[in-house]
């Protein structure tokens, strides 16, 4: 099954620490490793992006940044056997977060991907 | 919210079953260097699972350093610890009694537990070696890899193959009892065999993904998840073989007939043969993936093996937009190499095809006619579906047709006989627009 994660979160006012970023590149490693990453990277500040609306008949665009609370940090996508192996997995990135960041807050959306290797596609 | 729960509590049983997926290979590769015995080293991490599922309910998952992982190795350490040290006593024991003289205990030591973080690759890769041994049957080998390096229960391998759990664990009872009754050593093999013994690791996961691959049965949708496991478990030792040219080999040949699944069946569940396949619907990551794969695996600058050129074979098919955009004379030389490699008639029977498609159907059916008295493909319903494509493109429609029908006559598949009847039928009698 894949499951798409999309990590948010607002930064302190520290800036991340060194160890934070060798932590993450390891745990990614071993996701890679264990066969169950398929892919991933960190997105850019939404000051950098735009967002395209349909409301109302009428279709807008809005330049960053935006003004939510939390910023969309990464993505990853995940091919593992259930959902807890991708509660587990994520949780072990935000912990990673709280253990060498302090300040930081954050969380992860993990969703289910439509398609063949899921129970949604039976019948 | 009100459905939130604290991460290391509630639904506990499940998150421990996840932890346990994710860190058993590790644990029991790291227990059978400490112990020697795959089997007791299985028996130790289960043992450190049981304590888990009795602790971590009451007293939350542990959430120090290492998290679960690190809790469930140092409980299992202390475990193997203990036995290692029993065995020295018996051993020793044995010697003060002098009841067998002749015996020469082993120097079991002290267990060096502190290395075993530093080697998990190479006791993974040892684990992979063992349960792939050629002294198992293909069938014991794959139970005992998805069950020790999948993380898979004896339930949900059975279920995978579809025999009764019963005969799984047996099957893993034995495997476990003949690697220790033979004394297979827990080691990666010596240069010089290293070439047969990957091989066997290589058809192990081959098979398993084929078992999911094969399965047309759409009701049944862990039989995609063993193509998916057998995946993980070719991306694991590409990781940890990145200089062998055979595993980036599997791997994209996995990845690249695993991303046309979502095509190959109908919306009755019928199969759809590649030609007629709506390509949209490949999954384009495990292309990229695949590709990329086969790209490491030529930057090896090796000769390739036989996974290596099917992938190659697939390659070309993902890379076209269709049947016709297809680069069939590469496809045709790449059945030359693999036929070179592992010659078979099926391979010239595959070599038929794309000749046929890439040089016309006459040339095709050269190499298909040279196939006919073979007995290996006696019975092979692909042979007259072959020769029957070859000689209706050729107009040679009565013999066609003929052809078909002795497919439809050699297929156990229902749905494959009225697909050949329809075609025998429409070659017997062409339509008026080309009469």
């Amino acid at each position: 099954m894949r499951y798409m994660m999309l990590l948010s979160g607002t930064n302190p006012s520290t800036p991340p620490p060194p160890e934070l970023f060798e932590a993450i590149m390891k745990l990614g490693g071993e996701a890679t490793e264990a066969g169950v990453l398929l892919d991933t990277a960190g997105l850019l500040p939404s000051a950098t992006g735009a967002r395209v609306t349909l409301a109302g008949g009428k279709v807008t665009v809005t330049d960053g940044p935006f003004t939510e609370s939390k910023e969309l940090i990464s993505y990853a996508l995940y091919d593992v056997r259930s959902k807890e192996e991708a509660i587990e997995w994520a949780s072990r990135f935000v912990k990673v977060h709280r253990d060498l960041w302090p300040g930081w807050e954050g969380e992860t959306d993990i969703r289910q991907v439509m398609g063949p290797m899921g129970p949604e596609n039976v019948g | 919210l009100d459905n939130a729960r604290p991460a290391n509590h509630g639904h506990t049983r499940s998150a421990i079953e996840a932890v346990w997926r994710i860190e058993s290979p590790r644990l029991i590769a790291g227990l059978a260097r400490i112990t020697g015995d795959v089997g007791a080293a299985e028996e130790l991490a289960q043992d450190a699972l049981v304590i888990a599922l009795e602790q971590w309910p009451v007293q939350g998952v542990p959430d120090g350093p290492g998290g679960p992982g690190a809790w469930l190795m140092a409980t299992a350490k202390h475990r193997a610890i203990d036995l290692v040290r029993r065995r020295a006593r018996y051993e020793q024991k044995l010697q003060e009694v002098g009841r067998d003289m002749e015996t020469q205990a082993q120097a079991y030591g002290e267990p060096d537990v502190d290395a075993m973080d530093d080697h998990i690759g190479d006791d993974l890769l040892r684990l992979i070696f063992i349960a792939c041994h050629p002294v198992l049957s293909t069938e014991a080998r794959a139970a005992l890899t998805l069950r020790l390096i999948g993380g898979l229960t004896t339930h949900e391998i059975a279920r995978a193959f579809l025999v009764p759990e019963p005969t799984i664990a047996q099957r893993i009872v034995r495997a476990k009892r003949t690697l220790a009754d033979k004394k297979v050593p827990f080691e990666i093999p010596a240069p010089g065999e290293l070439a047969a013994r990957l091989d066997s690791v290589l058809e192990v996961i081959y098979l398993v993904f084929n078992e999911g691959y094969s399965a047309t049965s759409g009701e049944d949708w862990i039989r995609p998840e063993l193509c998916a496991e057998a995946q993980r478990l070719g991306r694991l030792l590409a990781g940890l073989m990145p200089r062998q040219v055979e595993v980036h080999g599997l791997v994209a040949l996995m990845e690249l007939q695993a991303s046309r699944i979502g095509a190959r069946t109908g919306p009755a569940d019928e199969p759809v043969l590649l030609a007629d396949q709506d390509r949209l619907r490949w999954d384009r990551l495990l292309i990229r993936r695949g590709l990329a794969a086969l790209e490491r695996a030529e930057h090896l600058g090796v000769v390739p093996g036989p996974y290596a050129v099917q992938a190659e074979i697939a390659a070309c098919h993902a890379r076209a937009g269709s049947v016709k955009d297809t680069d069939w004379e590469r496809i045709a030389a790449l059945y030359v190499v693999l036929a070179h490699l592992t010659p078979s008639p099926v391979v010239e029977l595959n070599r038929a095809v794309a000749v046929g498609m890439a040089y016309g159907p006459e040339r095709g059916l050269e190499i298909a006619d040279t196939l006919t008295d073979q007995p290996a493909l006696a019975g092979y319903v692909q042979l007259p579906v072959v020769r029957g494509e070859l000689l209706a493109r050729l107009g040679r429609l009565d013999e066609a047709s003929r052809e078909f029908t002795r497919a439809a006559e050699l297929t156990s598949n229902e749905r494959e006989r009225t697909l050949f009847r329809t075609r025998a039928a429409a070659c017997a009698a062409p339509n008026t627009e080309e009469s």
